[in-house]
C-alpha cells in the first residue's frame, strides 16, 4: 500500500509542490540562520579557538567573557609557573590599538602580544613569513583579512592594494613593519588582528600600571586539567579555565547580554511558522481532498493502522525532501559566500539534526490532522455521493 | 410480486430481520431502518430500490460492514458484525465484499490496473502479482492493452465503472454491492455495465446487491426489493429477467 500512497502523494503535483515549497524554505530559513547563528557565537571566542596550546587560561575573577580584559599583575605568571602540575605558563597580551592608515584616517585593531621567548599563543596558520620573524625589530604579523581590508592601501584608482611583509603601518605612534601574514578565524568585531612580541605589545599599548591581559598555562602530562585549574585558583585567587569552559563562559555572556538570541531565534521561528502554515495547511487539504479515497480504501479493507502508516510516509517523505532541500541550499548560500564576503556561517552536525528534528516537528504535526481526520473516517462515507 | 427467491436452493448469503438504524438523538433522530426483514442467496442479483432517504443505503452500508446496526439481526455468510470487532470487521470486508460505487471512487493517481489490484494488495498479495491478476480481470471486462494502464481521468464514465467492477471482482469476494452503478452513465452504457456484473459477478456463485433508482436496468434484476420508510415493502420477481433474455 505505501506505493500506492506515494503515488497518491506525488500524483497531486500542484500540492506535492506546494508541501516540497514550503518545507524547503522552512528547513532553509531554519538551517540559514541557525548556521549564522552558531558562526557569529563561534566569533565570540574565535581567539580561544585560535590559541591551541595552552590547556589552561587564567584570568581576573571579575572577567566574564574573552574580550572582558581585566589585566593581572605581571607577578602572576610566576605564581603559575610555581602551582604543582602547571608544565609551562607564559604571559599573553591581548588589547585594542590604532592603526594610522597612509591616508591620515585610524583603524582600530587586535593586539596579541605574544611570549618573548616561546611565542606561544601565535596564530594558527602563516600564509607569507614565519611565526620566528616577529624576532625581527618592530615586527608585526597581520592577519590577511585586515591586510587585504581595513589595513589596505589605496591605489590613486581607488583600488585596494593589501599590505604585505616589508610594508610599515603606524600603532599608537610606534612604526612597525609587517614581517609576515598569517590566516586567523574572523573576528566578533571584525577588526584586524596584529600580532608581536609580548614586550613590544606593551611598549606600543597606551600605558596602564598592570597590562598582562593573560597566563595561557599547560598542565603535566599526566595531571588533570581541572585538578591543576583548582590549585591556580587557590594559589592566585584568579580564576583558571579549561578552554572549552572559557568559551562556553563567553558564549553564554553574549547569549545573556545581547539581543542576538532573540533575533535569531525570530527567523528560526519564522521558518518554523512558514512551515507549519503552508506545508500544514496544504498536507492537511492534500488528506482532505483524498479523503474519499482514503474511505474506499477503508471500506475495501484498510486497517486504520495500513492508513496511518500510509500517511506517515507521505509526510516524511516530503520531509526528507523538503529537508534535503532547504540543507543544501542553505549549505550553497554559506559556502558561496563564506569564501567571498566576511559573513559567519557556520554549520555542524548539531544544527543539521536540530534543523531536521524541527522539520519532522512540522511534518508530524501536519500528518498529525489528517491522520485524525482518517481514522475518524467512517468507511459508510463512501456510498455517500 | 413474490417473495421466493429465485435461486432457493442456493445458500443464504445475507440475512436481515427486524433490522433498525437510527441517525441522531433526542428531537433530532432520525429512523432510517424500521425493521427490515431480507435474504439474498447467492447466485442472486437483488435489486434495492425505492425514493431518496428511504433507506436503500443505509441498508447496504450495514450488510457491507461499513455502518453498525442498532437493533434487530444481520449476518453475512453466517458472521454477524456486532460480534466482531473493528479490525475483524475490516479484514471480512477486505476478503468478502465487493464495491462498486457511484463515482466509481477510483484513485485519480493510480493507472486503472494498479486501481484494480489495490483489494489484492490490502489481503497481503505481492504488488507486482496483483497489478499482474489486475490486468487480466482488466482484460474480462473488456480493456484492452492501452487502456490497461491509463489513469481513470482519461477514461469514459463507462470505463471507469468498468474499472470499478474489475476492481469489485478481482480478489473473488463473496458479496458485492453496488451504490446506483449505473447512475452516472447513458442508458447504453449502464446496460453494458449491468450486462457484466451479470455474466462475470454472478458466475462464481455469489451475491449481488444493486441500489438503483435507474428503472432502465431492474429486467437485469433476480429480484427486486421496493424500500419505503425504512421498510422492505415488497419484494418483485421482474417479468422479463434480462440473464434469462
Amino acid at each position: 500500500m505505501y506505493y500506492y500512497a506515494l503515488k497518491m502523494l506525488i500524483g497531486d503535483r500542484a500540492k506535492y509542490i506546494g508541501i516540497i515549497i514550503g518545507l524547503t524554505f522552512a528547513s532553509l530559513l531554519i538551517t540559514q540562520q541557525s548556521a549564522i547563528f552558531a558562526g557569529v557565537m563561534a566569533r565570540t571566542f574565535s581567539f580561544l579557538t585560535d590559541v591551541s596550546m595552552p590547556d589552561i587560561w587564567v584570568v581576573d575573577p571579575q572577567v566574564q567573557y574573552i574580550d572582558d580584559i581585566k589585566p593581572l599583575q605581571a607577578t602572576k605568571v610566576l605564581q603559575v609557573r610555581g602551582v604543582t602540575g602547571v608544565e609551562w605558563a607564559v604571559p599573553l597580551y591581548k588589547g585594542s590599538l590604532r592603526a594610522r592608515l597612509d591616508n591620515g584616517t585610524f583603524q582600530t585593531c587586535i593586539a596579541i602580544g605574544l611570549d618573548d621567548e616561546t611565542l606561544i599563543g601565535g596564530p594558527p596558520r602563516m600564509l607569507v613569513g614565519q611565526l620566528s620573524d616577529l624576532r625581527r625589530s618592530d615586527g608585526v604579523i597581520v592577519d590577511q583579512a585586515g591586510a587585504e581590508g581595513k589595513l589596505a592601501r589605496r591605489a590613486p584608482d581607488g583600488s585596494r592594494i593589501p599590505l604585505k611583509v616589508g610594508d610599515s603601518l603606524e600603532l599608537n605612534d610606534h612604526r612597525v613593519y609587517v614581517v609576515g601574514i598569517c590566516q586567523v578565524t574572523a573576528t566578533f568585531q571584525a577588526n584586524p588582528v596584529i600580532y608581536t612580541t609580548y614586550s613590544r605589545a606593551t611598549t606600543f599599548a597606551p600605558q596602564e600600571r598592570k597590562l598582562l591581559s593573560f597566563v595561557i598555562a599547560k598542565a603535566s602530562a599526566g595531571e588533570d586539567t581541572e585538578a591543576v585549574c583548582q590549585r591556580i585558583q587557590e594559589a592566585t585567587h584568579l580564576r583558571a579555565y579549561t578552554p572549552s569552559k572559557f568559551k562556553t563562559l563567553t558564549f553564554y555572556y553574549y547569549l545573556k547580554y545581547t539581543g542576538m538570541p532573540i533575533n535569531f531565534l525570530t527567523a528560526v521561528a519564522l521558518g518554523f511558522i512558514v512551515g507549519i502554515t503552508i506545508s500544514g495547511q496544504t498536507f492537511y487539504n492534500f488528506t482532505l481532498d483524498n479523503l474519499r479515497y482514503f474511505g474506499t480504501l477503508k471500506a475495501m479493507g484498510t486497517t486504520n493502522r495500513t492508513l496511518l502508516k500510509m500517511i506517515l510516509l507521505q509526510a516524511l517523505i516530503v520531509g526528507a525532501i523538503g529537508y534535503g532541500l532547504g540543507v543544501g541550499l542553505a549549505s550553497a548560500w554559506g559556502g558561496l559566500l563564506s569564501g567571498r564576503t566576511q559573513i559567519a556561517f557556520l554549520l555542524p552536525w548539531q544544527l543539521l539534526l536540530i534543523s531536521a528534528v524541527a522539520i519532522m516537528f512540522i511534518c508530524l504535526s501536519a500528518a498529525a490532522l489528517s491522520i485524525r481526520k482518517v481514522m475518524k473516517l467512517e468507511p459508510a462515507v463512501v456510498f455517500r455521493s | 410480486m413474490s417473495e421466493l427467491p429465485p435461486h432457493s436452493t442456493s445458500r443464504i448469503a445475507v440475512r436481515c430481520h427486524g433490522l433498525t438504524k437510527t441517525f441522531g438523538a433526542g428531537a433530532t433522530a432520525f429512523q432510517a431502518l424500521r425493521g427490515v426483514d431480507l435474504e439474498v442467496r447467492t447466485g442472486e442479483l437483488l435489486m434495492l430500490v425505492g425514493p431518496s432517504g428511504c433507506g436503500k443505503t443505509t441498508l447496504i452500508s450495514i450488510i457491507a460492514g461499513v455502518l453498525r446496526r442498532d437493533g434487530g439481526e444481520c449476518t453475512v455468510f453466517d458472521q454477524d458484525y456486532l460480534s466482531m470487532t473493528e479490525q475483524e470487521i475490516t479484514r471480512f470486508r477486505g476478503s468478502h465484499t465487493g464495491f462498486v460505487f457511484q463515482a466509481f471512487n477510483l484513485i485519480p493517481t493510480l493507472t486503472a490496473s494498479e486501481n484494480v489490484s489495490a483489494p489484492l494488495v490490502i489481503n497481503g498479495m505481492n504488488r507486482r502479482a496483483a497489478v499482474a491478476q489486475a490486468r487480466e480481470m482488466l482484460r474480462r471486462v473488456g480493456f484492452d492493452e492501452r487502456m490497461l494502464e491509463s489513469s481513470p481521468v482519461d477514461l469514459s464514465g463507462g470505463q471507469q465503472q468498468r474499472v470499478a467492477i474489475a476492481r469489485a471482482l478481482v480478489h473473488q469476494p463473496d458479496i458485492i454491492v453496488c451504490d446506483e452503478p449505473t447512475s452516472a452513465l447513458d442508458s447504453e452504457t449502464g446496460r453494458k455495465v449491468m450486462q457484466i456484473m451479470r455474466e462475470l459477478a454472478l458466475a462464481s456463485n455469489r451475491a449481488l446487491i444493486v441500489v438503483t433508482h435507474d428503472a432502465r436496468i431492474f429486467d437485469f434484476a433476480d429480484r427486486i426489493a421496493h424500500m419505503e420508510d425504512g421498510r422492505i415493502t415488497g419484494i418483485e420477481i421482474p417479468q422479463k429477467n434480462a440473464a434469462a433474455s
